[in-house]
Parts: C-alpha cells; structure tokens; sequence
C-alpha cells in the first residue's frame, strides 16, 4: 500500500491529517430519504459533517454516495427529511412556523456556497480554459472581470496549469480537463467543495496527477469536503472521516487510519478486500 | 435576350434575396421565441409553443400568402403582398426552425446543465451562457436547409404577384415565347442562389464549430461526390 | 362582412372534387417519389463516377431549385419537345421528381444501416451485384426507411397547392373560379385552405401512428 509511484505521497502521509475541531453540524442531513421506483437509494439516513471537515463516502456502487453528493448540489431532491447548510435548510424555508419547500431564489442563495467536481469533468466545451473558470465569479459573484481573470490565473497555476489558458478544453487531456474543473469549483469560493469520483474516468497515471493537485489543495484549504473515490490511499491521505454506505445507511464512521486498518463491520472488510488500490 | 428582360431578372433575383432574408429574419426570431417556449417550465408558454409550431408547420406557405392577400381585407386588414408574402414565409420557416432550436437546447448534454448549476448561475444564464452558445452550434447544419426551403418557398409568393424572380420570369416568357430558355434560366438562378447560401451557411458552420474549440466537417462539395464506401 | 353559409355550401361540392384532385396528386406524385427515390439513392451508390456524380450533382440541382419553377418547365417547356401532358400529369411528374430527391436520402440512410457485414456476406457468397442488392441490401433498407417516408407523404401533400400554377383543378385553382364570378373571395379562398390544413392534420395524425406502431428511423 505505500505508494513509491507518486512524489507526493511521502509527504502527505508523513503530515498527519489534522484533527478536527469545527463546527460539528456545518452539513446536517436529518432523516433524508430517497428512492427511485421501488429502488430504496437512502433509508432514513442522518448524518453530519463539521465546517472544514473532509470526508470521503465510500461503499458499493448504488450504495447511495453519490445521491448524497447529488442532493447537497440541488441536483436531487429528497423524499422526506431535510439537509441543512450552515444552519439554512436547503430545500425548505420557515414561514410563519412552517416548513414550507424553499423557492428557487432560496435554494439558490444557500447554494451560492457549494459547488461540484464532476466524474466527467464537465468544462463548457464553448468556453476557453480562462473562461470557464472566470465565467462564475464574473456572472453569478459579480466580481470585476481582471480581479477575476487575476485569480483565476493564479488557480489554474496552482493545479499546473498556468500555460493553457487559452485552449479549448477539447485541446486537453482528460487529467488536464479534470484539473481545470477543480480551478473552476475553486473560483467561485465555496465553503463546500463536492467531488464525485473525479478520477474514475481518467487513466492511472492522469487520475495520479488530478489527486496530487488535490492533496495540496486540501493541505492549504480549510474548504468542507465530502468526496466519493474508490481511490483509497488518497482518501486516508486526505479525509478527517471516512463513512462506509451500504444499502442506503451508513454502516461505519471512523477516521480513515481505524477504518482501514481494523474495519469492524464484515460489510466493510469484504468491501475493501475487493477494492483494488493503486492511487 | 433585351436589355429590359436582364432588367427584370435582376429586379426579380434581387426581390427574391429580399424576401428570403425577411422571411428568415421573422422566421428566426419566432424560432427562437416557439423553440424556447417549448422547452420552457411554463404549461401555458409549452402550448402557445406547441399550437404555433402545429400550425404553421401544417399551413402551406402558398396557403397562407393566398388567405393574406385575398381574404384578410375582407376583413378590413390590408396586406401589402410583398409584407403578406414575406410574413408567410417567416411563419411557415419559423415553425419548423423552433423544433430545431428545441431539438438543439435538447441535445445539449444533461450533464452541461448540471455544471451550470454548480456554478449557481440563474437558470436564464444557464441558458443564454451554457446550453445556447452550444445549441447553437448544432443549429446551423439544419438551418442551412430551411434557407434553402425558404429560398424555394419565396418562388411559391409569385402566385399573389410578387414582382420576384419566378413571377418576373413568367413576364419574359410571356413576352417572347422561349420557354425552355427561359424557365431553364430560373432554374440555374435558383440554383445558383441556393450555392451561394449553402457556402455562406457553410462558413457559418465552420466559424460556429470552432467557436467551441471543434474541427469543422468536411467541405460541402464532399456532399456532392458522396459515396459511403462502395461494397468491394 | 359576414360568412355567408349558403354560398360556403353551394361551393363545397366543387371544392371537394379539387380536394379529391389534390388527393390524386399526391398518392400517384408520392409513388412516383417512392420508386424515383430508390433509383437515385442505388445510382448515387454506383462503382462508375460517371454515373455516381452527374445524378449526385441533378439530385443537388433538383432539390436546391423551387418546385414551382419545375413545374412551370415541365407544363411549359415539354411541348416544344412533342411531350405534351395534361396539367395534373405535369403536376404528379413535378411533385414525383421533386419529392424523389428527399426520399432517396431517406433510402440512402437506410442503405447505410445495413451493416457492413451484411455487404461482406453477399462477397463471401460471390453474388452479383444486382442480387446483392435485391436480396440483401434493399429487403433489409426499405422496410426500416419506410416510418421516415411517410413523413414526406405529408410534406408533398402540403406542396401540391402549387399546382394552380398550371391550372390544375386543386382546391385553389377552383376557389379562383368561383370568386371570380362571385366576387366573394373570402369564403372560397378561406374553405379551400381549411380543406388543405385539415386534410394536412389528419394525414400527419396518421403518420403519427404509423410512426408509434413502427419506430422512427433517424436520417
């Protein structure tokens, strides 16, 4: 399992993930549950996640991960139960007493703050590189467009990138694209970064350059992170937590360092022994 | 061929130009207006949408320039025939150019959409900097030949007598007999016209498909020599 | 002004026998379409360049010019070659013709869908070229053409409107006659085009639901 493939790892492993001590309740999910047809995705699930906690999600496929992911985005709505951001209920809004569903402008202001790194990266193939990742900042944030364009420069040096600022991102790999995704869900200063399985669709050596940019980034952020990876060494590398899913519960919550090395539940033990891990 | 004749030619190819791009011109501001409406959240817009597209996809132009200028001042409106002729068109162009935008905003990948929304853009940025710029790419290709519709389409107007090319051409073989001549002529104005915008949509095209960082098709003359490979 | 009901049913008889003419048109023009389509699409696939890119380049001509102005050199210009044909001829060769080079495209998408093993077969079984084509190929690209043709029965029908160009005795061509004795265009001009759209409904309705029954084909 130590990985002699990757110049970062040595460092990030010998660089104990800090313990963490924030706001215990910054994501809250309250009974949530969902279904598509007879398919129960999420079974009555709560949970939270504390400001500047980073989690990884991890489980079979259809195990729910990503729904949750997918729900925190408005992406999804749930049955019943409620998720909460910060205090704010994503989907709802107290009126006279009432929960009552959010209006859009609603779940737009509590969505300002989260954003998403896709499987499929997911660049708008109209846009050059710079302007994907100014777009939002200028158009959603209104910042002015050089204080924009500056900082997005300065983000697209971070994840190595510094020199394709004119491409199309047709022109790029697909660990270049992937790359330039994660400067976009940067630039618009989240306070929830959500990534879903943002290697999986990329060769080893390109998935290994994407997660060496983002062992940095969670080095030098203290951005909420929930991620979905079968990457497992980057997830223990990473994560403050790590939560097991199976059929739409969660079955297991420890620091990655327990979990990996004494999982308790046999769903858990079976899961990981079948999870061939390379990055 | 007299002088005068070329004159009428020339009036007449010039009406047809101005009336193609009239029409395309109401035609595309409708197209977009149905096409949007269609994919819009609105039960009420998705009808208004459905009902225009329906109609005046199933009202022939010739139809429409007919009822136009015979029988609408019947009912105290007045149409000028080139306005009548030129309305005609756009409607009728205009109804099967919004499936086209529909069918365009549609094909937009799901997970674009999905994008947008991380970035939190309102769901009208999403639509005018995210899915259009994209849609609109995949519209020229159709679009190029609903102008090639329309450019036929405008010939249809010269029955409520609009001095174009196609009416202008009955004048000089009214006058001199030569049929062959003369209605062999129209025919390779027509065409001739009809290159000249295939090649303008063409460039269109290439620009477009750049503009989202794709290597355009092939030239248009490939069309013509097309053979999908020959079975050995 | 008002409608005139009367007058509106005093004319119906005569407007609908240029409805049965417009019918006509279209059933005998489709047919020619169907059958013409099928030549060009297998013309444009031939060995011989010679063949391949002069109907290639007809084909081009034909559907990039305006119907009307072929009906015109149909009805207009064929006489001075001894061809003469009545007016609802021209029109069905004209919208035959016309609509031929829209339904060979239909074929030539079906022809592309039969797989290239398909071809690679009729070599392995060294059958001639025009055997390949009737037991193989066509048996296999027509039926799954057919759902998009039928789209073009109703495109047809929509142009046959035009033929009051050469006075063919369609809906128009007879509202022409009645108001020019009336002098009330309204009703007749009005009746002609709601014939025209309904019949263009009903026929789309039912391309619908041969469609449902029998898939699309995309082209």
């Amino acid at each position: 399992m130590e990985g002699t493939k990757e110049p970062m790892t040595e460092a990030t492993s010998a660089a104990p993930v800090r313990a963490h001590d924030g706001n215990g309740e910054f994501i809250k999910f309250a009974e949530v549950s969902k279904r598509f047809g007879s398919n129960v995705v999420l079974d009555d699930l709560s949970f939270s996640v504390g400001a500047g906690e980073r989690v990884t999600l991890i489980g079979p496929s259809g195990s729910g991960k990503t729904t949750i992911l997918r729900m925190l985005m408005t992406l999804l709505r749930p049955d019943s139960g409620t998720i909460s951001v910060n205090g704010e209920y994503l989907f709802h809004e107290e009126r006279g007493g009432q929960l009552v569903t959010a209006s859009e402008s609603h779940i737009r202001r509590v969505r300002s703050k989260i954003t998403m790194v896709f499987q499929q990266f997911n660049l708008f193939p109209n846009m050059r590189v710079l302007r994907n990742v100014t777009e939002a900042p200028v158009h959603v944030l209104g910042k002015p467009k050089d204080e924009a364009a500056e900082r997005a420069k300065e983000l697209l040096a971070l994840v190595g990138l510094g020199e394709k600022l004119d491409a199309y991102p047709s022109q790029l790999s697909g660990g270049q694209q992937q790359r330039v995704a994660i400067a976009r869900a940067l630039a618009v200063d989240p306070d929830v970064l959500l990534l879903d399985e943002v290697t999986s669709a990329l060769d080893p050596e390109l998935a290994a350059e994407v997660l060496d940019v983002l062992r940095d980034i969670a080095k030098t952020t203290d951005v909420t992170m929930l991620l979905v990876t079968h990457a497992m060494k980057f997830a223990r590398d990473v994560s403050h937590r790590v939560l097991m899913f199976n059929q739409g519960k969660i079955i297991e919550d420890r620091p990655p360092e327990e979990m990996f090395n004494e999982p308790r539940h046999e769903r858990t033990q079976s899961f990981l022994r079948s999870v061939i891990d390379e990055t | 061929m007299s002088g005068e004749q070329v004159g009428l030619l020339v009036d007449g190819a010039l009406f047809t130009l101005w009336l193609t791009l009239g029409g395309a011109a109401i035609g595309l501001v409708l197209a977009f207006l149905a096409g949007l409406a269609r994919v819009s959240s609105s039960k009420v817009l998705r009808a208004i949408g459905f009902v225009y597209v329906e109609f005046f996809r199933g009202a022939a132009v010739l139809v429409l320039a007919f009822w136009f200028v015979y029988a609408m001042p019947m009912l105290g409106w007045q149409f000028e025939p080139v306005f009548a002729g030129m309305v005609a068109l756009g409607l009728n162009i205009g109804a099967y150019a919004a499936e086209i935008v529909r069918g365009a905003i549609q094909s937009v990948p799901v997970n674009q959409y999905e994008a947008a929304l991380a970035m939190n853009f309102s769901s009208w940025q999403r639509m005018r900097r995210v899915v259009l710029p994209q849609a609109l790419v995949a519209m020229i290709p159709p679009f190029s030949n609903n102008i090639i519709e329309l450019l036929k389409a405008s010939a249809v107007v010269s029955v409520v007598s609009i001095p174009e090319l196609a009416f202008n051409g009955q004048l000089i073989w009214s006058g001199n007999g030569q049929a062959a001549a003369v209605f062999g002529g129209l025919l390779v104005m027509y065409g001739a016209l009809a290159l000249i915008f295939t090649i303008i949509m063409r460039l269109l095209e290439r620009r477009a498909a750049r503009s989202v960082g794709r290597q355009p098709d092939p030239g248009w003359w490939t069309r013509l020599r097309r053979r999908s490979e020959v079975p050995a | 002004m008002n409608w005139d009901w009367d007058y509106v049913g005093s004319m119906m008889p005569d407007l609908l026998d240029g409805l049965w003419t417009a019918l006509l048109a279209t059933i005998f023009g489709f047919l020619l379409a169907l059958v013409l389509g099928l030549v060009f699409a297998i013309l444009r696939r031939s060995k011989t360049a010679w063949i391949r890119v002069p109907i290639g380049f007809i084909v081009e001509f034909i559907r990039g010019t305006p119907l009307l102005v072929q009906l015109f050199f149909l009805f207009f210009v064929l006489p001075d070659f001894g061809v003469q044909l009545s007016p609802l001829a021209s029109g069905i060769v004209g919208l035959g013709v016309h609509y031929a080079t829209y339904t060979s495209e239909v074929y030539r998408a079906g022809i592309d869908g039969v797989p290239a093993g398909q071809w690679e077969a009729a070599t392995a079984l060294n059958l001639p070229a025009r055997r390949t084509w009737t037991s193989v190929v066509l048996p296999q690209a027509v039926p799954r053409s057919l759902p998009a043709l039928s789209n073009y029965l109703i495109a047809l029908f929509k142009d046959v409107p035009q033929l009051v160009a050469i006075t063919v005795a369609e809906p128009f061509t007879v509202a022409r006659g009645i108001f020019a004795d009336s002098f009330r265009p309204f009703e007749a001009i009005t009746m002609a085009g709601v014939l025209y759209l309904v019949t263009a409904f009903v026929l789309s309705y039912l391309g619908r639901i041969v469609e449902r029954r029998y898939g699309t084909v995309r082209v």
